[in-house]
């Protein structure tokens, strides 16, 4: 079974896009999974029917009685995370701040305080529009688990592939060097970095290779909207050579994906000719070359 | 007095776009704080490049076994919700990265064998340009919360800097822990999306989140033209108050691309920008 998360350190470069067109390249050989849980966007493009949703529970989240609460203050006075406040004369918790440690309601006099399962979002198994499995989820707001919900959503995914004698997971990864991310590419057989030829595609991506360097899994890059900044290419060109990074593409700027996603279509499914649906279809022959390697 | 913090739920809509230039425009009359919060990825400094002036190392508190005086009564593992802490044997390991600093096993410890220590998690610096004082907190590779070095920045910021007009912060992208630590308590949150239906959807997230919160919102559209109109319905349906609508120019981009300030180069940029000015030096007015 392999493995396939493409990240992008930074936000806005095509990441999920460019996923959801290798989802559609390679529909009839893999599961795709979306871990990008925060802001999860792969759904849009491939219209999956959420035949299966299920809560999905992580941590715990503290209440107080305000019947038994005496108001002593201890609670608030061992929280670290500023999520106890008084309140007329008894004491209350902010569920968005609170971590779920339990701290408070071990020494509560009372025994006012009580932990409840926290929500952490919503799990998806569906097939989508074009025929593939999909595991997705959503996040609840303000949760504080994205990289357990994370790593759900991968082990999902990866036993469906195995029930359905796929070989293939694509997950399309967290953004950030945080928690997501390494949860999303931990176990993974290859990495795809997705970046942009401006100052802060080039700071992110080598920021996030950074990450990835320490997993030693071997990694490819796609240069999206690579004419906005030729020199800037150049230099992405140059880093990738330096760290041994595979280039898959090199891809123009061009407003037809935004139009393909109006349309609810990836970019290799659009009508349209043009140059990124041939260097996609192209990098995905490459990928696969390189993960059966 | 005001704390304005820009995020978005999508990454990629401008968030540093909007952050650098608003603050570099507002500094044209008066001093400004500018604070990177985007821990994981911090960009706004490629785009300010004043001169450092400082810079301090910001540790988090772990606990850290001390073998001689443990009894191996277990508490510690037993009061640990985040499974950061497990005895094995005649021994105690401690897993840092899991651990969230609530110190309760070390509060706890019926003989203090667990001492909480500073670790390392990142850097904060200051780098002044004319009237912009700007913040940067950056995250160390290998660190997985983002969030206890978002607090500590804030701090640092409300410590030294609660006498300037406005404090503009670049939020991380998403919508789950780091977002809600770096918006708390700001006086205005700008969300920053695109005509898209990622951008719909993510400014969705953003804006249940937000509400949930309960600070003041508004929205500004970035590249405008480039998608279609869902974002406007939506903003409209929803009685959300759009600030600006910055029309999309490849010339942008590649201005971006190369860190360069956007607002002095294309007049139609600035107009909106200074919508989003006025808007904001009328809500601070109209709370004095």
């Amino acid at each position: 079974m392999k493995e396939i998360v493409v990240i992008s350190g930074k936000g806005g470069t095509g990441k999920t896009s460019i996923t959801a067109s290798f989802t559609v390249l390679g529909a009839s050989t893999l599961v795709a999974a979306d871990c990008d849980v925060d802001a999860a966007d792969m759904h849009l493009l491939l219209k999956p029917d959420m035949a299966i949703e299920e809560d999905f529970y992580s941590g715990e989240t503290a209440v107080i009685d305000p019947v038994k609460c005496i108001g002593c203050s201890l609670c608030a006075k061992v929280c670290h995370f500023s999520a106890i406040s008084r309140k007329g004369r008894i004491y209350k918790i902010d569920n968005l701040a609170c971590e779920g440690c339990g701290y408070c309601s071990r020494v509560c006099p009372a025994k006012a305080i009580s932990n409840h399962p926290g929500k952490a979002g919503q799990l998806f198994v569906s097939t989508t529009r074009i025929g593939c499995t999909m595991v997705h989820a959503k996040l609840g707001i303000g949760s504080d688990n994205s990289g357990k919900l994370v790593a759900e959503v991968k082990k999902r995914a990866k036993a469906l592939a195995e029930q359905q004698c796929k070989d293939l997971v694509l997950v399309d990864g967290s953004p950030g060097i945080g928690c997501p991310v390494v949860s999303s590419i931990s176990g993974a057989s290859f990495v795809v970095l997705v970046t942009e030829p401006t100052v802060s595609g080039l700071h992110d991506l080598q920021r996030v290779f950074e990450l990835v360097k320490k997993f030693k899994i071997p990694s490819g890059c796609i240069i999206n909207k690579s004419d906005i900044n030729l020199d800037m290419t150049e230099k992405i060109i140059e880093y990738l050579d330096s760290q041994r990074i595979h280039i898959l593409a090199v891809l123009p700027y061009d407003e037809s994906v935004t139009r393909a996603m109006i349309e609810e279509r990836t970019i290799v499914e659009y009508e349209q000719n043009n140059m990124i649906k041939d260097q996609l279809k192209k990098a995905w022959q490459r990928l696969g070359e390189l993960v059966n390697k | 007095m005001s704390d304005i913090v820009i995020a978005s739920g999508k990454g990629g809509t401008g968030k540093t776009t909007l952050s650098t230039n608003l603050a570099a425009l507002l500094a044209e009359t008066e001093p400004i704080v500018l604070v990177d919060l985007d821990v994981e990825e911090p960009n706004s400094g490629l785009f300010i490049r004043g001169t450092e002036a400082s810079e301090e190392i910001k540790y988090k508190q772990i606990p850290q076994w001390a073998s001689s005086i443990c009894t191996f009564c277990g508490l510690c593992q037993k009061v640990c919700n985040f499974h950061s802490i497990i005895k094995l044997g005649k021994e105690i390991i401690v897993f840092p990265e899991l651990c969230h600093g609530c110190f309760a096993c070390s509060d706890l410890c019926p003989v203090a064998a667990l001492p909480m220590i500073s670790v390392r998690m990142g850097v904060t610096k200051r780098y002044d340009l004319n009237n912009l004082v700007f913040i940067e907190s950056r995250l160390d590779i290998g660190q997985e919360q983002a969030v206890p070095l978002i607090v500590q920045t804030k701090e640092y910021v409300k410590k030294n800097y609660s006498s300037y007009a406005y404090r503009i912060y670049d939020a991380p992208p998403g919508t789950s822990c780091p977002v809600i630590e770096a918006a708390r308590s700001a006086d205005l949150v700008i969300l920053v999306t695109e005509p898209s239906p990622f951008g719909l959807n993510d400014l969705k997230l953003a804006v249940e989140t937000i509400r949930q919160m309960g600070n003041p919102f508004g929205v500004v559209i970035n590249r405008y033209g480039i998608g279609n109109n869902s974002v406007d319905r939506y903003c409209e349906t929803e009685k959300i108050p759009v600030l600006a609508r910055i029309p999309n120019d490849r010339r942008a981009a590649e201005l971006y691309s190369r860190g360069e300030r956007i607002y002095t180069k294309l007049p139609a940029f600035r107009k909106e920008l200074e919508k989003v000015a006025a808007y904001i030096k009328k809500l601070s007015g109209s709370k004095k």
